[in-house]
């Protein structure tokens, strides 16, 4: 016996911008490490630190929300080494954090390329805005770990939302790695919101909660249509979006188009 | 201040009545056949199904005319038709050449528009005026808009590679007929899909009458398909392994059992659901052309509007003197024959709608609101509902937060924006909302804040194709008109 012997680190949920262990108690041995195994009970709090940090994050200046994104990709440089750790590498990671600045650059640049001016016959300003719908639920992929969570959690917050993820259940470790970063990156607490668990027992819940506006099923994994059929109760919108890409029509599939009429008249 | 002083203060005269002569349209525009089948591959058919039902002219309650009742086989056939039609060259058709159709019949609708409009307000019992002067005319510029855009869709959607996605269902409800049809027909076409359209079970006229325009714009057979039927036709058409499009417009009950079905199919779905939207009224607007925004919020097609303005929020300190200028103004409306020029009200639609209508209005004064209806004789025949506004009306009460869809307006107050907000906010639904205030900057501020897809500031209940409309929330999701409503119609390479 020689040598150090490493101080290990326990892996939590990322809720409301704090790491607190399942309430449940519960974990799971993922990629060789206890991982914290969420409860509904958790679902439902990260639900609720969602909601409650949606209003201030929806109405921060686009300038504002674009730089916060940048300043995660700033602490995902700096943890560059941990991410690579928990992923495929470091190729995968530096995609990552490309994708962030990528989607950073487009926070003050949506409006103007996703709504527009309207010119209806009659004297009317009329104009139609692009708005985040509110809390979206994210059932990430399992691979790539890293990247494939990014690829959907950025179009999602980029716009304003508020999102509470589940992690991939196999790969969950990179995504608290992430939270981590995320945690130290000026993002107000509860608009990123990490569970890591069974997806079977934690996507349902989402799926089904009335104060979830909006389900991204990328990372569902085989038949979805469980998790349609649970997400009508609300009129959710439900989105199919691409794992490894980037496009400003993945942002709009979390936005709604809001159209504004006034009179013209002296 | 006294009660007397008060009373004084917020007095408004009795309107002066004026007597006008009957003014009515004439019915001979219109010729109806006594039996209609069903409009699949371009012919006239008999259904499958061999059963017919009446259409009836809600304010008289005479039989316009036998439509087919289309069951499963009927709705095979249609599917199969569009399916056709779409293969056999309507999807590889020139683009262009699916303008020049479009903007055929934009133009034949303008010169069939005194037989739709009579037509329309026969089968639906809404006011010539509104047919004739709102539902006809954005019909076809509907079509107008989305034939320009048949040829430049590439120009839409930046990047991406626009492809249509084949045949579109598309279920449309009884409160602007041939104005839903247009909605859901035009843009479907101008992307390069074929069509089953099955109107409501109440109002199938005006899209009987749509596939004789159909002809005569040499559409090719099978492009568009019109089935007539309930929500059992509806419902074979949802299900239906050879749609790849459902396009509804109706109630949120019915929105979320389609969303339901539709699960795991991968079936593209655009909701168009109710709404319970809040016109806000702030102490400073103009007064009296906010009470005539009030009015067409909530009286407009009887209140059969998604997106009326059912309820009234007030600022206290104008609620008194609003309430009697807009208990005045309903004095003056005018119910009665829809075919009358004169007429501002016309019938409910249907008997089960005035039953519904009933109902929540007396659940609306068990639980406490005070009701005001202006004296007016309702006709013995048909069905007909007064203008209605309750007062005094709590958050929690059904009329505050069940959609009524009639002319039923439920009148609340607020003192602070904050609180306007609150209120108008806390609805399931999303669709639309009004702001009437002389401040600019208050208008933007609510207009951000508000959960609503549609915002009319100082106006309300406008509508136009060059113009989104769709809702939050449960108001259903996906933008009919517009730059955005071709994004329904379309998948993308």
């Amino acid at each position: 016996m020689s040598g150090r012997l490493p101080v290990r680190k326990t892996y939590k949920l990322f809720i409301g911008g704090a790491f607190p262990r399942s309430e449940s108690g519960r974990s799971y041995e993922a990629a060789g490490r206890n991982v914290a195994r969420a409860s509904r009970k958790d679902a439902r709090d990260a639900v609720r630190a969602a909601r409650d940090a949606f209003p201030k994050w929806a109405s921060a200046t686009a300038y504002n929300r674009g730089q916060v994104l940048y300043r995660l990709a700033e602490m995902m440089e700096a943890r560059a080494g941990d991410l690579a750790a928990v992923c495929s590498g470091r190729d995968e990671v530096e995609a990552a954090i490309d994708r962030v600045v990528w989607y950073a650059g487009w926070a003050d640049k949506l409006p103007q390329v996703l709504g527009g001016a309207n010119p209806v016959a009659g004297p009317y300003f009329n104009f139609t805005v692009p708005e985040p719908t509110g809390v979206v639920a994210i059932v990430a992929p399992d691979e790539p770990a890293l990247l494939g969570l990014v690829s959907r959690l950025a179009p999602g917050i980029v716009g304003g939302n508020a999102v509470v993820a589940v992690a991939s259940e196999t790969h969950p470790v990179a995504a608290i790695e992430l939270a981590e970063a995320i945690a130290t990156s000026d993002l107000p607490g509860g608009v990123v919101n990490v569970l890591t668990g069974l997806r079977a027992e934690l996507a349902p819940v989402l799926a089904a909660h009335m104060d979830v506006n909006a389900i991204d099923l990328s990372g569902a994994d085989g038949d979805t249509a469980e998790l349609e059929r649970l997400a009508a109760g609300n009129v959710k919108r439900v989105v199919h979006g691409v794992v490894d890409g980037q496009s400003p029509w993945e942002i709009q599939a979390f936005l709604e188009l809001k159209t504004v009429w006034h009179p013209v008249g002296a | 201040m006294s009660d007397v002083e008060k009373s004084e203060r917020t007095a408004v005269p009795a309107p002066f009545q004026w007597e006008y002569a009957p003014a009515p349209e004439a019915r001979d525009a219109v010729s109806l056949r006594e039996r209609y089948g069903l409009f699949i591959g371009g012919e006239h058919v008999e259904p499958r199904s061999g059963s017919f039902f009446p259409t009836i002219s809600p304010s008289t309650e005479e039989q316009l005319a036998e439509v087919a009742q289309a069951g499963a086989e009927d709705v095979d056939l249609a599917v199969a038709a569009a399916r056709a039609a779409f293969e056999d060259g309507w999807s590889s058709l020139a683009p262009c050449g699916r303008a020049k159709y479009l903007f055929r019949i934009a133009r034949i609708l303008q010169e069939r528009a005194r037989e739709l409009a009579v037509a329309e307000s026969l089968d639906g019992g809404k006011p010539i005026k509104e047919s004739r002067d709102v539902d006809v005319p954005l019909a076809a510029a509907h079509f107008f808009y989305y034939a320009g855009w048949a040829d430049k869709l590439e120009y839409a959607f930046p990047n991406r590679t626009p492809r249509p996605l084949g045949v579109a269902a598309q279920i449309i409800p009884w409160n602007f007929p041939l104005l839903m049809l247009a909605w859901k027909i035009a843009p479907a076409l101008a992307c390069g899909n074929t069509v089953v359209l099955k109107p409501a079970e109440t109002t199938p006229l005006t899209a009987l009458i749509f596939t004789d325009i159909c002809r005569q714009a040499e559409l090719p057979p099978g492009v568009v398909n019109i089935v007539t039927g309930d929500g059992s036709t509806g419902a074979h058409m949802v299900g239906h392994p050879g749609v790849d499009k459902v396009a509804f417009t109706g109630s949120t009950d019915v929105g979320k059992a389609i969303q339901r079905k539709l699960a795991g199919s991968g079936t593209k779905l655009t909701l168009e659901l109710g709404g319970k939207a809040a016109n806000i009224v702030f102490d400073d607007c103009a007064l009296d052309q906010a009470v005539e925004g009030i009015v067409n919020g909530i009286y407009f097609n009887q209140g059969h509007v998604c997106c009326a303005g059912s309820r009234l929020l007030v600022q206290e300190s104008i609620a008194e003197p609003l309430v009697a200028k807009l208990k005045r103004r309903l004095e003056t409306l005018r119910l009665g024959d829809p075919l009358d020029k004169n007429t501002d009200i016309g019938a409910i639609n249907s008997k089960a709608q005035l039953e519904k209508i009933r109902a929540l209005v007396a659940s609306g004064e068990e639980e406490g609101a005070e009701i005001y209806q202006p004296p007016c004789v309702l006709p013995e025949k048909g069905y007909w509902f007064a203008p209605t506004v309750f007062t005094n009306v709590a958050q929690s009460y059904r009329i505050a937060q069940e959609e009524i869809f009639g002319p039923v307006l439920s009148v609340m107050t607020f003192r602070t924006p904050e609180e306007a907000l609150e209120k108008a906010n806390n609805t399931p639904y999303g669709l639309s909302a009004g702001i009437w205030t002389e401040k600019g900057s208050r208008i933007l501020w609510m207009a951000q804040r508000l959960r609503a897809g549609v915002v009319w500031a100082n106006t309300f209940n406008r509508f136009d194709p060059a113009s989104p409309f769709g809702g939050y929330k449960e108001s259903g999701f996906g933008r009919e008109g517009g730059r955005h409503g071709l994004e329904a119609y379309l998948r993308f390479e």
